[in-house]
C-alpha cells in the first residue's frame, strides 16, 4: 500500500533552533532518507517552505479567490511529507515513527486511495 | 445439538480463521454469519459434522468465494480478482497452533493503537465475542444506530489504512498486549459499575471479560500480568450478588454479607493471583488484585488487613498517579491507623482540587467524620455529596447515611 506522512512541527520552535542544532537535524533526516530508499520504502518526499509563503486558491460559482496564508491556522504546521511504499499499517507506522521530527512534532499517517484500472 | 452453545464455541475460532484467509473484516462476518445460518438448516437434517469448526470455516470460505466472484463479475474489479487468487491459493490450515495465532491475530487487530479506545472496546466484543451490535449498544448505553456506525467505521479504517491481520513482533508485544489488557478492562469494569442500565447485559458484559481473560491466558500462557487481570476480574466478580441490594441499593464492601462471595471464583482467583505474583506479576492488575485478594481471605471484616491494603494503594498510586486511588488509600490509612490520620489525607487531596465537584470526595469525608462519631460534620459532608452524585444506586446509599448520622446528632 502506499501511505502520505505528514509532517508537522511548530515553525516557531525550530525557528529558535542554534544553528547546530539545525544541522544536527538536517544531518538526521539526511540518514532516515537515505535509510528508506535502502529499504525501499520511498517514493518520494519533500521539505515545505514555511507557511508565511503559503497561498491559498479557492473557486467559487466560477470566480477565483486567492488569499495569502495556510488554509487553516493551526498550532503545528505543515513543513514536509514523505510518500512512502509499505505492505501494512504497521510497517507505515514503524517508518512514521523513526521521522527525526516526530520526536517534537508529529506525524499523519494517510493511505492514499487505490484505483485500479477496468 | 445446542447452536446457541456451538455459536458461542466456534464464533471467534471461525471468524478468526475466516479472517486470515480471506483478509476481510466485513465479508468474512457476513459470511461466517450465513455459515451458522446453514449449520442450522443442514445440521438437524444431516447430522452435526465430525468437525464442526472445520465445517463452518469451509462453508464460510466459499460464501466469500461466492461473494467474490460476484462481485468481481457485477464490476469488473481487480481488488476482488486478486482476494480471490490469493483465497483459493491459501491453504486450509486447521492446525490447533493455526487456530491458537489466528485467534491472536483477530484480538491484536481489534486492539490497534490506530483504533480509538472505545471503538476498540466495541470491536471486541463484536468480533472476538460474538455479541450483537444491540447488545453492545445496550451494555454501553449507546443508541444501536450510534453503535452499528461506529462498527461501520472501524471495520473501514481496517480495510482501508491497512492494519494488519497479524501478531505484534516481539519489540512491541508488551505495549500491544498492554493495549488489549485494558479493553479487558474495560469491558469488566462497565459491567461492573453501578450505574444504570439493565443488570443482566451488564453481567453478560463481565462474563465476557472473564472469558476473553481465560481465552488470553490460555493463548498466552506464560504471561503472569495476564493471569493477574484475570485473578482481578474472578476476585471482583465473586461479590456480584452480595455488592447491591435488591432494588440496586450499593452495600459497600464492609456491609456485606460474606456468605454470599461465590467461594468458587475465589478459590480459582487467589492460587492465579499466587502464581502470577510468583512469576514475577507487579503491574496495576496485580496491585489490585492483590488488594483485592486481602478482602477475599477477610472471613469478617474485622480480619481485614487494612495496613497492607494501604501499602497496596501507596504502590499502586507511584504506578499510577490518580486522585480516585488517592482517595481509595485515604480510606485504607484510616482503616488502618483511625479515622483523623484518613481525614488529613483527604484534605490533601481537596487542596490539590483534581476532585472538585465529585461526589466522591465528600462522600469519603462523611464516611470518615460518621466513623469519628462526628455526626453533625458527616451529615454536613453527606448533604453535600447529594449535591453533586448523578446516579440512582448512590443517591439512595448517601440518603440512607444522611439519615442515620441525623438521626444521632
Amino acid at each position: 500500500m502506499e501511505y502520505l506522512l505528514l509532517i508537522y512541527g511548530n515553525e516557531a520552535d525550530v525557528a529558535k533552533m542554534t544553528p547546530a542544532d539545525h544541522a544536527a537535524m538536517y544531518g538526521e533526516f539526511g540518514r532516515f532518507n537515505q535509510s528508506i530508499q535502502d529499504s525501499k520504502n520511498y517514493i518520494a518526499g519533500h521539505q515545505l517552505q514555511d507557511v508565511a509563503t503559503a497561498t491559498t486558491v479557492r473557486v467559487r460559482d466560477g470566480k477565483r479567490m486567492v488569499t495569502d496564508g495556510p488554509f487553516a491556522e493551526t498550532r503545528e504546521q505543515l513543513g514536509g511529507y514523505y510518500l512512502i511504499q509499505a505492505k501494512d499499517l504497521d510497517e507505515a507506522l514503524a517508518i512514521a515513527e523513526r521521522i527525526p521530527s516526530a520526536r517534537w512534532g508529529s506525524v499523519e499517517v494517510r493511505p492514499l486511495v487505490t484505483r485500479h484500472p477496468g | 445439538m445446542n447452536l446457541e452453545s456451538l455459536y458461542r464455541e466456534e464464533w471467534r475460532r471461525v471468524l478468526a480463521t475466516t479472517v486470515r484467509l480471506t483478509g476481510d473484516f466485513n465479508l468474512s462476518e457476513e459470511a461466517v454469519q450465513d455459515a451458522f445460518v446453514a449449520a442450522l438448516e443442514q445440521w438437524p437434517r444431516d447430522g452435526a459434522p465430525a468437525n464442526p469448526y472445520a465445517w463452518l470455516v469451509s462453508a464460510a470460505r466459499n460464501r466469500v468465494v461466492d461473494q467474490l466472484r460476484r462481485r468481481a463479475r457485477f464490476r469488473d474489479r481487480q481488488t476482488e480478482i486478486a482476494q480471490l487468487t490469493a483465497l483459493e491459493e491459501s491453504v486450509l490450515d486447521l492446525s490447533e497452533a493455526a487456530m491458537v495465532d489466528d485467534q491472536l491475530r483477530l484480538i491484536f487487530t481489534c486492539c490497534h493503537p490506530a483504533i480509538a479506545l472505545d471503538a476498540q472496546v466495541a470491536l471486541t466484543l463484536r468480533t472476538v465475542c460474538g455479541l450483537t451490535t444491540e447488545e453492545i449498544a445496550r451494555g454501553f448505553l449507546v443508541p444501536v444506530p450510534a453503535m452499528a456506525q461506529r462498527l461501520v467505521r472501524v471495520k473501514r479504517k481496517i480495510r482501508e489504512a491497512g492494519l494488519p491481520f497479524a501478531v505484534p513482533p516481539r519489540e512491541r508485544l508488551g505495549e500491544r498486549l498492554a493495549a488489549v489488557m485494558l479493553v479487558v478492562y474495560l469491558v469488566f469494569t462497565e459491567g461492573y459499575a453501578a450505574t444504570s442500565g439493565k443488570v443482566w447485559i451488564r453481567r453478560q458484559l463481565c462474563e465476557e471479560a472473564i472469558r476473553l481473560g481465560r481465552l488470553l491466558c490460555e493463548l498466552i500462557p506464560r504471561n503472569p500480568e495476564l493471569r493477574a487481570l484475570l485473578a482481578l476480574m474472578l476476585l471482583h466478580d465473586s461479590r456480584r450478588v452480595a455488592r447491591a441490594g435488591p432494588d440496586e441499593e450499593i452495600i459497600t464492601l464492609e456491609e456485606q454479607n460474606r456468605e454470599l462471595w461465590d467461594q468458587r471464583e475465589i478459590a480459582e482467583g487467589l492460587p492465579l493471583l499466587e502464581s502470577a505474583l510468583r512469576d514475577g506479576a507487579s503491574g496495576v492488575y496485580a496491585l489490585q488484585a492483590a488488594i483485592a485478594a486481602l478482602h477475599a481471605r477477610a472471613a469478617r471484616v474485622e480480619h481485614t488487613d487494612w495496613a497492607q491494603i494501604a501499602g497496596l494503594y501507596g504502590v499502586l498510586l507511584r504506578k499510577q498517579p490518580s486522585p480516585v486511588v488517592e482517595l481509595n488509600r485515604a480510606a485504607a490509612v484510616a482503616m488502618a491507623e483511625g479515622p483523623s490520620r484518613g481525614l488529613e489525607l483527604i484534605d490533601a487531596i481537596e487542596t490539590k482540587g483534581d476532585l472538585a465537584g465529585y461526589h466522591l470526595l465528600p462522600a469519603a469525608r462523611a464516611d470518615l467524620l460518621r466513623r469519628d462519631g462526628r455526626w453533625r460534620e458527616a451529615a454536613e459532608a453527606y448533604r453535600q455529596a447529594l449535591s453533586l452524585v448523578a446516579n440512582d444506586p448512590e443517591r439512595r446509599y448517601l440518603n440512607r447515611r444522611l439519615a442515620e448520622v441525623e438521626g444521632l446528632a
